[in-house]
């Protein structure tokens, strides 16, 4: 396909949208799904038929909507109203007062309040707006345009220079800078090179790559495609986890129809650039998220991490060099492309640029999905965006960077999100899921819960990470019974410690961080949890 | 430099100068040094997985650590092999092993020839802070001449790593993950009906503890013979060339 | 300490002896043994401490103000954490003698099955005469075998099992001298 087949392909899509009076968008990411939001697509479907206006009301089920909470959600174009907790009664309702002329006002959305006003989409701009199963969508959108013009009119390098020039740094957590890596792997002579989709998306609260990949597909294999032109590659992976069912479905789908409108494969838009993607599945594993335990596993091997170096970039796939991306990193790219690295650029801080999508969840108003720029504080996150806690609690801290991460308490709420004021808060950007936490919890419970998912995920390759867990976890477990000593505090530190120097990978190494924050932030917790004889009794308890 | 010229690195090792090849670690150089830096899952001959967390050193200079089996040093750096806090770091390492599984070395067939246990005499471990697991373990005695008890593994990967490179068969391999990893023979079967199992008995010779162990031998009487291991590997090589 | 310095030391202090006691708990004794092993050292020992309370003398309640003691052997049973926290409020330095004592050693096998189970295939799956488990005039057993500083400070360790004579003689002899033993050349776990 040519750009010009490109372009005169979204101008019919946009024709034929024109025809419509209306359309009733219903989101059927996982989160509504749940609620049997697909049903109320098929009933206003056959409310439709029925009244034989297939030719005036389109029906549409699209990605995540963003506002989970409120799910099922529907939409209706081009009024641009959104109606909460559906069901499919309610939906032909609303069906039947748009007919009317009346558009239903109860249950309605107010679209103007911070949750949307204050977002800044980019990642997410197509997420519940087009049918993530049509391609032709996408397109209508000015998908795949960026593709084209990387790999038509732009060399490898200048695309490297693009993303380098961009500021984009990896949206798995840690935040290595995309261009970098990018030109490594460039640099790295090879006739066979591999571009890697991070879709092993494990953190407890997260759905960003999960809503990502289940609303915009083609995005993300957009954004692949054109990292791998810019470093050389010609075959992609996209590593999904299995518990995903409806991504991996969307994605199965969306490959199909970009191989065959000739978007991805062989001799892409006529150029000498073949670019083949297939999907792995991985089997649940939290450290298969881990880059090189990731490719173990693509290779069918055991789901352990390997020792860097080799970096991927030099060693990675089957020892060639492998460009390891993650979703959120990946769906940045066609932006970049199309609107200059410049243009992300203007966007977020001084270190952090462009916008980040975050999964709110815990004990707040607003469950959702949002995106926002790089900067924005925790505060506005929480109380514009958030709407704030709920039930009248007070806020006690926000889990950021899950298990690898920590919380952030109150006094630090004026805090810029960004990778290094994270950081140095004892807590971490992540891959962007945010669980907030109120008055009604208890801090230790919550380093425990992590310790817990920490331990059940740790490999056993490496004995810090592997039995250190486990002492932690049981450690943890004598706090909450309020019979630990004083030792077992310096324990706990020194374990802690100990795992975060020598641990094999990023897991044991960040798996102390939700002690650690707490015992920062919430020491007295601890410390009234101590038992003030010397005596301990015996740890049968446990 | 021409490709024929080898690239020597100098540094240093606890204030000594050394130098290296590229392809050496810095435990190689230590050893040739006569320093001797701590390992429980290295061994000559087997690939090293830098999994044990024993042998890491500290660059001079910098905070970080690497695990020395496998970290090739650069040019003019200072490596720190018995810093304070390495050597508590390694105790810690060594007690957690004590504590991960049912370790009573007074009625190991090892006793006296167990790595692990002389791993703490040497690092001044003298109890475990840390509260025993005490899991439970079936016993495989299936096989004619040998046994295998995971009350005494320390999951170094040893025997997987010789059964698969030297011996070629991959009889072993892991089960499940984090504390619950168990060695397991073929797909988890009993040892004795393995339809790999070539009965060599080098998985026996690397284990570091009493984990593998040949059957009729009582307390103390299991001495591990090693000295096959580099030979075997020297020999391989230079039928290659 | 040297034999110059214990000469001394029996000289200048023959007024303070130190308190000496011993005990076991969870164990088979051996230590014991390997203390006896000592031989004729025992001689020069006893100019230095007193025997105040042990399995080898008659002394039926543990006393006050103690010195040092070796405890030979696990926590058990209840009775065993019951005395060990007695032994603990009224000694100075606390030695954990012997493997048991430190890592529950051979008490301990029976911790991954629980107490449960133990007792069912000690005493009911085994071919005798009266089949059932004890309950009458016996301390009930922990639910888990435990070191001794699971639930008290120890001081000292002495590992081995037993620890040879020697490595007694000279743990003694330091711990007389107001020092810490050093034990990790003279002893390990098992030896």
């Amino acid at each position: 396909m040519t750009n010009e087949e490109l372009i005169a392909l979204a101008a019919q899509e946009a024709e034929d949208a024109k025809k419509y009076r209306y359309c009733l968008d219903i989101c059927t990411g996982t989160g509504c799904m749940s609620s049997c939001s697909d049903a109320i697509a098929t009933a206003i479907e056959a409310e439709v038929r029925e009244r034989g206006l297939q030719n005036e009301i389109k029906v549409k089920q699209v990605g995540c909507m963003g506002l989970c909470a409120s799910g099922p959600i529907l939409s209706v174009q081009p009024l641009g109203l959104l109606y909460r907790e559906m069901t499919p009664e309610e939906g032909v309702a609303v069906l039947v007062s748009l007919l009317d002329e009346k558009p239903q006002v109860e249950k309605r959305i107010d679209t103007l309040q911070p949750f949307f006003s204050r977002q800044e989409r980019n990642v997410l701009e197509n997420t519940g707006v087009i049918d993530p199963e049509r391609v032709n969508d996408y397109i209508a959108v000015g998908g795949y345009t960026a593709l084209i013009k990387a790999i038509t009119e732009m060399t490898s390098a200048e695309v490297v220079q693009e993303v380098l020039h961009s500021g984009l740094r990896g949206r798995g957590g840690a935040g290595y800078p995309t261009g970098l890596k990018w030109s490594t792997v460039a640099k790295v002579p090879g006739e066979l090179k591999y571009v890697v989709c991070n879709a092993d998306e494990g953190d407890p609260g997260a759905f960003m790559d999960r809503s990502v990949l289940e609303s915009d597909p083609h995005r993300v294999l957009e954004g692949m495609a054109i990292a791998a032109f810019a470093v050389g590659a010609s075959q992609g992976y996209v590593y999904v986890r299995a518990e995903y069912p409806l991504a991996i479905k969307r994605v199965k789908s969306a490959i199909k129809a970009a191989e065959k409108m000739g978007l991805i494969g062989q001799a892409i838009c006529g150029t000498p650039f073949n670019f083949r993607v297939e999907v792995r599945l991985g089997a649940g594993a939290f450290v298969c998220g881990e880059e090189t335990a990731l490719l173990n596993s693509i290779e069918g091997n055991r789901g352990m991490p390997r020792l860097r170096p080799p970096y991927p970039a030099q060693s990675g796939l089957f020892g060639k060099p492998t460009l390891v991306n993650n979703v959120e990193t990946f769906a940045n790219i066609p932006g970049i492309i199309n609107n200059g690295g410049a243009w992300f650029a203007r966007i977020g801080t001084e270190k952090s640029k462009g916008t980040k999508v975050f999964a709110l969840t815990g004990k707040i108003t607003n469950t959702g999905l949002i995106e926002v720029p790089m900067g924005i504080t925790l505060r506005e996150i929480i109380y514009d965006i958030g709407g704030g806690i709920p039930n009248g609690r007070k806020f006690k801290a926000v889990q950021t960077g899950g298990p690898s991460g920590g919380c952030i308490p109150a006094e630090h709420l004026d805090t810029p999100v960004d990778y290094e004021s994270l950081k140095n808060l004892g807590s971490m950007m992540g891959s962007g899921g945010m669980v907030v936490i109120d008055d009604s919890s208890n801090m230790i419970d919550m380093a425990r819960f992590f310790m817990e998912f920490s331990m059940e995920e740790s490999c056993g390759k490496c004995a810090p990470c592997r039995v250190g867990t486990v002492q932690l976890y049981n450690l943890l477990g004598k706090f909450q019974a309020g019979i630990a000593t004083e030792e077992d505090l310096t324990t706990l530190e020194e374990l802690c410690d100990l795992m975060r120097n020598t641990s094999l990978c990023g897991l044991g190494q960040a798996a102390p961080n939700p002690i650690l924050s707490t015992l920062r932030y919430f020491r007295h917790e601890y410390l009234e949890k101590i038992q003030p004889s010397v005596a301990a009794p015996p740890e049968e308890a446990l | 430099m021409s490709p024929t010229t080898p690239l020597i690195k100098t540094f240093t090792i606890d204030g000594k100068p050394v130098s290296a090849t590229e392809d050496e670690t810095i435990l190689d150089v230590a050893r040739q040094n006569g320093i001797d830096i701590p390992t429980l899952c290295n061994l000559e001959g087997l690939t090293p997985t830098g999994q044990c967390r024993l042998c890491m050193v500290e660059i001079g200079g910098t905070n970080r650590m690497v695990p020395s089996c496998v970290a090739k040093p650069d040019e003019g750096m200072e490596i720190v092999t018995d810093s304070e806090r390495l050597l508590k770091y390694r105790r810690m390492i060594v007690e957690l092993l004590f504590s991960e599984r049912n370790h009573i070395c007074a009625v190991c067939v090892t006793n006296g020839h167990c790595e692990l246990q002389a791993m703490a005499q040497r690092l001044g471990v003298d109890h475990i802070r840390y509260g025993y697991l005490h899991p439970r373990f079936r016993l495989d005695g299936s096989h004619p001449r040998y046994e295998v008890d995971h009350n005494r593994c320390i999951l170094c990967g040893r025997c997987v790593r010789v059964c698969d490179e030297i011996e070629g068969a991959h009889t072993r391999d892991l089960r499940n993950r984090g504390i619950k990893t168990l060695v397991i023979t073929d797909f988890d079967g009993r040892w004795g009906e393995s339809a790999t199992c070539t009965n060599c008995g080098k998985c026996v010779h690397v284990c570091p503890t009493g984990a593998l162990a040949e059957k009729g031998k009582s307390v103390a009487e299991m001495a591990k013979q090693r000295h096959f291991l580099p030979y075997l590997v020297m020999r391989r090589k230079g039928l290659k060339k | 300490m040297t034999s110059e310095e214990m000469s001394e030391k029996k000289a200048t202090h023959k007024q303070e002896k130190l308190r000496l006691a011993t005990i076991w708990l969870d164990g088979c004794s051996g230590c014991h043994m390997s203390f006896l092993d000592i031989d004729e050292r025992l001689i020069e020992l006893s100019e230095l401490v007193e025997m105040v309370f042990s399995p080898l003398v008659d002394v039926k309640v543990f006393p006050e103000d103690v010195d040092i003691t070796l405890v030979e052997g696990a926590l058990g049973t209840e009775e065993d954490l019951h005395k060990l926290k007695k032994i603990r409020a009224r000694t100075k330095t606390l030695v954990a003698f012997g493997d048991c004592a430190i890592t529950a050693n051979i008490p301990s096998m029976r911790n991954p099955f629980g107490v449960e189970e133990t007792l069912k295939a000690v005493y009911l799956d085994k071919e005798a005469l009266n089949l059932q488990i004890p309950v009458e005039s016996v301390p009930p057993l922990l639910p888990r075998a435990l070191p001794l500083h699971n639930c008290v400070k120890v001081d000292v360790f002495i590992p081995g099992c037993p620890p040879s004579a020697d490595t007694i003689f000279f743990a003694l002899s330091e711990l007389i001298a107001g020092r810490t033993p050093n034990l990790m050349d003279k002893t390990r776990f098992g030896a």
